[in-house]
């Protein structure tokens, strides 16, 4: 129940075709939909007999026809009751996203924008990426059987190299930083008609990450929390995640949305963070971090993630990269999730604005847990304990234990 | 001359090609050039003397926000590009 594109910053038209730019303005285009035509078809029980995918809210997605579908969305809320009491919180949740089916909530986003593909009739897909896109781009076109060119930092981790090449899809390693990266790509995008899921497909693609908002609506009996804590790169998916909330209440599904939004960054790339903080326009940086999947220094959805953060009453903080990695640990040890350096990014981030108080200790807070730790193990490697090894031998076992290490500190 | 990349949206300010030449010393300067020949093309790109919000601009792959603005000098071998603000990793 699409009726077209609209242009976000000047409110210009368009129909729905591969564009993601207004020629008057340059502004960013959006999908817009029929809110009173989905009304008379959607109910919570319709939705609720739906697939256990992202595709149970189909009628507020902009696919008409067949799908691609790996089977992303529709992942685990989990009641993080260890992680509340280690900071002090009342009520945690967890929205466990690093366990779609290329281990990032990219797979909502890009299961879109192929399905699009294929209804726009292109026969190549592409991307730039800082990883996580670049995964979930590849399996995807896999699946649909489309030709396929990503285009990745050549410095990115190792993990996200192979868990790409392993689809078999053109890989390009541009020897730059990701805004580079994305630079080029525009560029190519301009020259070739293929369909590039971020750029002129990005209207289409950025809608996936709406359901990362109703889902966690119905996992919470069809209520929104408090709050909600984001890790930002283009600042897509967290305008989405409160547009996704917003739109419940337009269809009459939930009735208000008092939902205060909060941006996480690494400190180095922190752009949206620091607008916010200092009430400015949002200026590019050169990003410093270990953090890469997060790592845009010139934020196209950087403005409408400000103006999101403003309007929800909401905040944003950033963490340094002793504190992502600390995040990571934190996580892995209270709930038994290993999340990759966006999720370090949330947690580090979480913990200090619940340590400054910016954060109440009553608030329903739900933390967006994006990617999966298999795929940043790297950064993880110098800030472990090491192996300790020891002969198949009880005795050196037990002398082991005797050292007055016992195996729980041994583990630490 | 400094080879200018334009963006589809500002093709129509070069008989559709996506690659012209034009002079000036400075970007500021180039971008006027083009507007003489082609009347509308900088009240597009520019507000009241800034890059619009959804523009970036480079010269030679460096995005000019982070050096010098449009005061970014532009040299006879230079590349400008001219593109959207489009970007999601
Ligand atoms: C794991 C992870 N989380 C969050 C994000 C942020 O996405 P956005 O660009 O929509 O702000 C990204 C972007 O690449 C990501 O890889
Ligand atoms: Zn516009």
């Amino acid at each position: 129940m699409i009726v077209g594109l609209k242009c976000r910053n000047c409110g210009k038209r368009y129909p729905e075709e591969p564009v993601s730019i207004c020629e008057d303005c340059f502004g960013p285009l959006e999908v817009e939909y029929d809110y009173e035509k989905i009304k008379e078809s959607l109910s919570i029980e319709k939705i609720e007999k739906g697939p256990n995918t992202l595709w149970r809210y189909k009628d507020l997605l902009p696919v008409k026809s067949k799908v691609v579908d790996l089977k992303a969305g529709f992942t685990p809320l989990h009641k993080a009751d260890n992680l509340a009491e280690e900071l002090g919180l009342k009520e945690l949740y967890i929205k466990n996203d690093s366990v779609n089916p290329t281990f990032s909530f990219k797979d909502r986003v890009v299961s879109v924008a192929v399905s699009k593909a294929l209804e726009f009739g292109f026969d190549t897909v592409g991307c730039a990426s800082t990883g996580n896109l670049a995964n979930s781009v590849a399996a995807h076109a896999a699946k649909a059987k489309l030709k396929c060119y990503i285009f990745i930092p050549a410095d990115l981790n190792l993990g996200k190299i192979i868990q790409t090449l392993v689809y078999g899809p053109n890989l390009i390693g541009v020897k730059g930083n990701y805004d580079e990266v994305n630079r080029l790509c525009t560029e190519i995008a301009g020259y070739y008609d293929w369909g590039f899921v971020n750029i002129n497909l990005r209207p289409y693609y950025a809608e996936g990450s709406k359901t990362l908002g109703y889902e966690v609506a119905e996992q919470l009996g069809w209520t929104t929390p408090d709050r909600i804590v984001v890790p930002v790169a283009s600042g897509s998916l967290l305008t989405k995640i409160w547009k996704g909330f917003n739109e419940l209440v337009e269809v009459d599904i939930i009735d208000e949305v008092k939902t205060r939004v909060t941006a996480a960054q690494a400190q180095g790339c922190s752009p949206v963070v620091t607008a916010f903080l200092t009430n400015s326009e949002v200026k590019p940086v050169r990003p410093n971090t270990i953090e890469k999947s997060l790592a845009i220094g010139n934020p196209a959805d950087g403005y409408y993630a400000v103006k999101v953060l403003k309007e929800s009453m909401g905040t944003a903080g950033a963490a340094s990269d002793e504190e992502i990695i600390d995040g990571i640990k934190l996580l892995a040890k209270t709930e038994g999730i290993f999340t990759e350096t966006a999720g370090g990014v949330v947690v580090g981030t979480l913990k200090k604005l619940v340590e400054n108080g910016e954060i109440d200790k009553d608030e329903r807070v739900v933390i967006y847990i994006t990617g999966n730790g298999l795929k940043t193990q790297d950064v993880l490697a110098d800030y472990l304990p090491s192996l300790i090894k020891i002969n198949p031998d009880l005795n050196e076992f037990n002398e082991l234990l005797k050292k007055k290490t016992t195996v729980k500190e041994v583990a630490i | 001359m400094a080879i200018v990349r334009l963006a589809t949206p500002l093709r129509k300010y070069s008989q559709g090609k996506p690659e012209i030449t034009a002079p000036g010393k400075t970007l500021k300067e180039v971008i006027m050039n083009i507007d003489s020949a082609s009347p509308g093309f900088a009240e597009k790109i520019l507000e009241n003397d800034e890059i619009k919000r959804f523009v970036n601009i480079y010269v030679n792959n460096e995005d000019v926000r982070l050096g010098d603005g449009l005061n970014t000098k532009v040299g006879e071998k230079d590349t400008i590009s001219i593109l959207p603000a489009v970007s999601g990793g």
